[in-house]
């Protein structure tokens, strides 16, 4: 896909927003104008201003057919197919990682996370690697559960039961 | 006057607090680290660390996240003169001498000149921001939601006059972050507002730190990613004791150019679309221009390094003003620090000054010790820092990842924004290829409940009256200001056709 594709493409899509915007706040009933003794309605806000984004999508498709920006005129690739890997890669790590932090909790979706991205894509040796797998569950228990006393997500009961465990250990002991 | 010696005395007391100058140490660290690394600035820097500051208190979280935007601005230089590459986009100017100087093997006295500009650029900065501040805010006071209406208004055609970018795309980014602002409950009447698919999770809205997290950390690091390719390369930097004294007394060579820069850096620094890297390269043309020989410039002259630091370390101490004073952001930083604010429980705004004095002056007396502190430890660990820089992105980027997600999970709890997060992310990773600017979007969205209930309560008062906008003095010079802003690139382009049309007829 070549940059100029992109720019309509974007360009239509942020039109399709833009509008989709508006039909949501114009069909939950929210008055989009003045309402008698009450001042501005609470549709107001984002009808219109959704109403602004698609004039200046509208704005950028125009500019598209004319030419005008240097993305309507550029037949670059759009994403290099080089660095296409690389980003498509990491991106879908990033969501299997939110995937797994669901099931498996936090922790092991993280450490599996570190393994895939430092040995794999990385390609740094096992110490490292092990360094990173194994120091950022430390870490990131250290500084989210102890310091700001937030619960991470711990996945399904069985895993959470398995961390509870822990926890546990913790609150026994050091409290 | 003699208040405000008073107050900054206290300011300075404060910052001297074990606690306090624990954050500036660690913060002004964490500015460098993420101002050296290519592809994180003070904004990646500051959204992805802002949900750990909820450790400390607000003062103490601020007085963090402010040295690490000074940090940031001086470690920029760093990987700018070694690698040749903008450590941040603020230091981009320094590239154009810096590279050459690094190339003829006197790397060491552009990171001198560098660290010594930026010094004189925050101290010229600070001091103008003591100054300014406090009759600034009490000349806000005076606002109603009609001037605040006007001053956003101000604050977003700043972007369309002068951020340079694509005015229908800069539009858009506006518009896009003001709706987003508006999803969940409507702050007035309280009914539901854009609740897509019926998600319950959607009824408290996006946070801003959403979408800032989603944009500066997993937007900025694919766009890294894509940009470096994973791979990095670097030139060697000889440092002794002895150059480093050697290269003090050069200090004459670029004086001049880095007071241009500071006060130059200072003012641009308070506009909000402007900052920090408009900054810079103002500056660099400016030195330029002025200079004696200004051939040299791009070979390798050492005010073409200084000029554009001190400007842009005077521009993040500049883009603070505005957002202690007016609750404006100067800058996407600053919009961060200030949705940061509202966090925290506090009300920026010109009331600031008053309600929370404690908190204003320690944040201005700690920028006076941060900006010593990260000269010092500048040129102190320059070397360890030129090792860090051959650290492998793929090291840092899923550190980098693991940190956006749980901190976004951290502010709200959600495993949902966690989703919208990556969503946000990759969207904006799209749109910034095809030059959609994205700051805009993240100021839009900090400033978004603020600027509709002040519209909406300067309607309400005025019973619909839409000229209250126009007939109070205040916000009838923002109006008018904001429509020049607006009109501006239509004038230029008009002038400049003119121009080409006079020569041929």
């Amino acid at each position: 896909m070549t940059v100029r594709t992109a720019e309509l493409l974007m360009g239509l899509a942020t039109l399709l927003l833009s509008l989709g915007l508006m039909w949501n706040v114009w069909s939950d009933g929210l008055r989009i104008g003045w309402v008698e003794g009450r001042g501005p309605g609470a549709g107001m806000w984002p009808f219109w201003l959704s109403g602004g984004m698609a004039l200046a999508s509208l704005a950028t498709i125009v500019r598209w057919f004319l030419g005008k920006t240097p993305e309507s005129r550029s037949t670059e690739p759009y994403v290099a197919r080089e660095t296409l890997f690389l980003v498509v890669v990491s991106a879908a790590a990033l969501l299997t990682l939110l995937i797994l932090m669901n099931i498996v909790g936090t922790y092991i979706a993280l450490m599996l996370f570190m393994l895939f991205y430092v040995r794999y894509l990385g390609g740094h040796s096992w110490a490292m690697t092990s360094a990173f797998v194994i120091g950022t569950p430390i870490f990131v228990y250290l500084l989210f559960e102890v310091a700001l006393t937030k619960y991470l997500p711990k996945g399904l009961p069985i895993f959470e039961e398995g961390f509870l465990w822990l926890d546990n250990f913790r609150w026994q002991y050091f409290y | 006057m003699q208040e405000i010696f008073i107050a900054l005395g206290g300011g300075l007391l404060q910052a001297f607090e074990p606690l306090n100058l624990f954050m500036i140490f660690t913060g002004c660290l964490a500015g460098l680290f993420v101002g050296c690394m290519p592809g994180l600035g003070s904004v990646n820097g500051v959204a992805i660390l802002l949900p750990v500051t909820f450790l400390v208190p607000p003062t103490a979280a601020i007085i963090f996240l402010a040295a690490l935007y000074y940090g940031a601005m001086y470690g920029g230089a760093i990987s700018s003169i070694t690698l040749g590459i903008p450590g941040a986009s603020t230091a981009v100017a320094t590239v154009f001498d810096g590279r050459p100087m690094a190339q003829q093997g006197k790397a060491d006295k552009a990171l001198m000149a560098a660290a010594i500009a930026s010094f004189i650029g925050g101290t010229v900065s600070i001091i103008l921001f003591t100054l300014f501040a406090p009759p600034l805010a009490a000349f806000a006071l005076k606002f109603g939601p009609q001037e605040e209406f006007a001053l956003m208004l101000l604050a977003f055609a700043t972007f369309i006059g002068l951020g340079g970018d694509d005015i229908p795309k800069t539009i858009f980014s506006i518009l896009l972050g003001l709706v987003m602002a508006a999803v969940g409950f409507d702050i007035i009447s309280g009914q539901p507002r854009m609740i897509f698919f019926d998600m319950v999770e959607l009824q408290r809205g996006i946070g801003f730190l959403v979408l800032a997290i989603g944009i500066y950390g997993i937007g900025e690091m694919l766009w890294t990613l894509e940009s470096t390719k994973g791979k990095v390369q670097m030139h060697s930097v000889k440092i002794t004791w002895q150059r480093i004294k050697g290269n003090f007394r050069q200090i004459k060579e670029y004086i001049n150019s880095t007071w241009v820069g500071s006060f130059l850096g200072f003012f641009v620094g308070t506009l909000p679309a402007a900052g920090a890297t408009p900054a810079s390269l103002m500056s660099y043309g400016l030195s330029k221009t002025f200079s004696k020989d200004p051939d040299s410039f791009g070979k390798g002259n050492v005010a073409g390094v200084a000029a554009p630091e001190a400007a842009n370390n005077a521009a993040s101490t500049g883009s603070m003003l505005p957002m202690i004073t007016l609750g404006i952001p100067g800058s996407p930083t600053t919009a961060i620090l200030l949705g940061g604010m509202i966090i925290w429980g506090l009300r920026p705004g010109p009331l600031l000054f008053t309600e929370s004095p404690d908190f204003v002056w320690g944040l201005i007396g700690s920028m006076y010790v941060a900006n010593t502190v990260t000269v010092l430890l500048n040129i102190a660990m320059i070397p360890i820092f030129i090792r860090v820089l051959a650290m492998p992105f793929t090291l840092l980027t899923p550190i980098i990842f693991a940190l956006c997600v749980l901190g976004v999970f951290a502010t709200t709890d959600r495993m949902f924004d966690t989703w919208v997060m990556l969503l946000l992310g990759v969207g904006g990773y799209l749109m910034r290829k095809l030059n959609y600017p994205v700051a805009p979007a993240v100021l839009a969205i900090v400033l978004g409940p603020l600027a509709e209930r002040s519209l909406r309560q300067s309607l309400i008062s005025a019973q619909g009256d839409v000229t209250t906008f126009v007939t109070r003095p205040i916000s009838l010079t923002c109006v008018i200001l904001a429509a020049l802003l607006i009109a501006y690139p239509i004038i230029q382009k008009l002038m400049r056709k003119k121009r080409e049309a006079s020569p041929a007829g």
